[in-house]
């Protein structure tokens, strides 16, 4: 097979319901959706409509209730929630609102994670991760605690925990939710160096038209369905 | 460069472990304070049993080494039995036939009763023991002044007496007896030696409150008799005790002419016998205690689950976190595990101290004697981390099984 032609990502028909008592609620209806590698493709939506749930799905946090999902040609909508594990951390690095960092562990600790969770340990891992945080040009705090940096940084420090593995696909949720136009800016530049430099393929989800803007190509979703797709 | 913190998984999983715990360093004593107890209380009372089976050994040890006692035995005329010692059965001839035995090291006739001794003005009533010159090997037991008599003073049936610590010290107070002249039944004996100081016996008698005159002169000259009081054997050694007593047996029977089909006219009893009656129920008491003891160890470790359970809610974002970026369920489980055991095994430390502590404050304040031994420090120290295994195992099944989507909401 040549990878050329297959897609990173293909959602065909993806379906989720989810139940709460008797009431049945329908999140998303019959999504199709291609991403092909490399790609910076940001997905836009109101509240309630369904961008969320895409995401978790896209990010392999959850299952969708119908349909199937391809991620470099594979079918991973029916694999085990240790086999999606292995997916999201080889695969797919996430940047969240909330920064999500672990507070106890230093800067250098939260980058190393993902290569601890993926069986490299030691010395390696501290330099992988040092690679990373130079790239986010926060090398020079990497024993500090997240804590005693300001939030550009902790988001800094989340998308050099994205990258550490060498991810194709970085998954970012309202990266710029908590950060002020400044500091968002500097974010947004990072991701966009990474798309160029790295050849990652990014997925930001936001509900910000202007951050939405740094991305090549707008998907928006409402209701549970995509409703337009356009390449800038 | 700056030195970057590098560790290896295990370490960084203890490490990870540690720091979580030093977060809320209340709260994770408080925890580990009925692991603390229980360990403590286990050693601490196996500690009290140890040294009361030591001291116990220790006085019938003082007895003698590998002793046997062979005693005369009991009469049953007309179906009345009357009790040990009353018939005259065991002569001098027996001691000296015993003592060329293969598995007998030495022995001696040993005839004892009450005398008033007078010296000058003083009298004391005391145990005047009749013996042979092997007195201080059998019964471990040397002099510490002067010398014992000699088999040829035991021959001659000499007027020679060692004296007792205690009886030398109401006689004579502090001056040296030896060389004095005792009177015991009237007649004159002439201190050779001193014996030195040796205690309570396992039944609490002062062992040092006597004198010891030879075997010969007691029979003759203060009781009148034929026949000794008992016979008190050493044998070659501790495993030569159970040879030795059938070989008694079976020369006396022989020497007292007993036909198959009737009893011994005597008995011979074992001194390891009845350390070893006087250990188990020792140990039984120990284990009793030590048992009460563990169950405080469970009650601790129903606190450990408890406080995993609050621990594993409260962290729900983390573990959020983590699956987000890859870890499966087995490894949030091995890290709340870790998390648990690390408690409950620095709970088993403390407490190992906590017991020592308990053990050395019994021996300083009371007449218990403890010992300490490996034994208990290690079966609780394990004991506590399998209490912290197996009740960390639910609050980390419990955090493994969360939904990630979920446990990322989670504020």
């Amino acid at each position: 097979m040549d990878n050329l032609n297959i897609p990173l990502i293909r959602l065909e028909n993806i379906g989720m319901v989810y139940k709460i008592g008797d009431i049945s609620y329908e999140v998303l209806k019959g999504i199709n959706l291609v991403i092909e590698n490399g790609e910076f493709v940001s997905i836009m939506g109101a509240s309630g409509s369904g961008k969320s749930t895409l995401m978790n799905i896209l990010g392999c946090l959850d299952k969708p209730t119908s349909g199937s999902y391809f991620l470099e040609g594979k079918d991973v909508s029916g694999l085990t929630s240790d086999e999606l594990a292995e997916i999201r951390n080889k695969k797919i690095g996430f940047v969240f609102q909330g920064f999500n960092l672990i507070q106890r562990l230093s800067i250098i600790e939260n980058v190393m994670l993902p290569l601890y969770y993926s069986g490299i340990h030691s010395k390696d891992a501290a330099e992988i991760a040092m690679e990373a945080l130079r790239l986010v040009s926060l090398s020079e705090k990497e024993n500090k605690f997240p804590n005693q940096i300001s939030g550009g940084e902790q988001q800094r420090v989340a998308i050099a925990r994205a990258i550490v593995n060498d991810a194709p696909i970085i998954m970012a949720d309202e990266p710029t939710g908590n950060l002020d136009s400044v500091r968002g800016a500097d974010v947004m530049n990072f991701f966009e160096k990474i798309n160029a430099e790295r050849g990652a393929t990014i997925i930001l989800v936001t509900h910000d038209r202007h951050i939405a803007d740094y991305g090549k190509r707008l998907i928006t979703v409402k209701d549970g369905v995509i409703i337009s797709s356009d390449k800038k | 460069m700056k030195q970057k913190r590098v560790k290896f998984a295990f370490f960084l999983d203890l490490e990870s472990a540690y720091k979580t715990l030093l977060r809320n360093k209340i709260r994770s004593f408080l925890t580990i304070l009925g692991i603390i107890i229980g360990v403590g209380s286990v050693i601490a009372t196996v500690s009290i049993g140890q040294g009361a089976s030591e001291a116990i050994q220790n006085s019938i040890n003082s007895m003698g080494s590998n002793l046997l006692i062979v005693l005369p035995g009991s009469s049953s005329l007309g179906g009345i039995h009357s009790g040990f010692g009353v018939l005259p059965t065991l002569t001098l001839n027996d001691v000296y036939a015993i003592r060329k035995l293969p598995a007998v090291k030495t022995d001696s006739g040993m005839l004892g009763m009450p005398q008033q001794v007078i010296w000058r003005g003083n009298n004391w009533s005391t145990l005047v023991n009749g013996a042979n010159s092997s007195f201080t090997v059998i019964r471990d037991w040397p002099v510490a002044k002067g010398t014992f008599f000699s088999p040829e003073q035991v021959k001659s049936a000499a007027n020679v007496a060692v004296i007792g610590n205690t009886a030398a010290t109401e006689l004579f107070g502090l001056i040296d007896p030896i060389g004095h002249i005792i009177l015991i039944h009237n007649v004159p004996f002439t201190v050779i030696g001193l014996l030195s100081v040796k205690g309570f016996n396992a039944f609490g008698q002062d062992q040092d409150d006597t004198v010891v005159i030879p075997i010969t002169t007691m029979m003759q000259k203060i009781a009148g008799t034929t026949w000794v009081h008992a016979i008190a054997v050493s044998s070659k050694s501790n495993k030569d005790t159970l040879r030795a007593q059938s070989e008694i047996t079976a020369l006396l029977r022989q020497r007292h002419r007993i036909p198959l089909h009737k009893p011994d006219d005597f008995f011979v009893r074992n001194l390891a016998e009845l350390a070893e009656t006087a250990n188990s129920s020792a140990n039984t008491f120990t284990i009793l205690l030590a048992s009460i003891a563990a169950v405080s160890l469970l009650v601790g470790g129903i606190g450990i689950m408890n406080i995993m359970l609050v621990s594993v809610t409260e962290r729900t974002k983390e573990i959020g976190i983590r699956m987000a970026i890859g870890a499966k369920k087995s490894d949030i489980l091995k890290q709340f595990l870790i998390e648990s055991s690390v408690l409950s095994l620095f709970g088993g430390i403390l407490g190992i101290g906590f017991g020592f502590g308990i053990s050395s404050a019994i021996t300083a304040f009371s007449p218990l004697k403890t010992i300490v031994t490996t034994e208990p420090i290690i079966i609780s120290l394990a004991f506590s981390l399998c209490v912290g295994i197996f009740f960390g195992f639910y609050p980390a099944f419990k955090a493994s099984r969360m939904n990630p989507v979920e446990a990322l909401r989670y504020e």
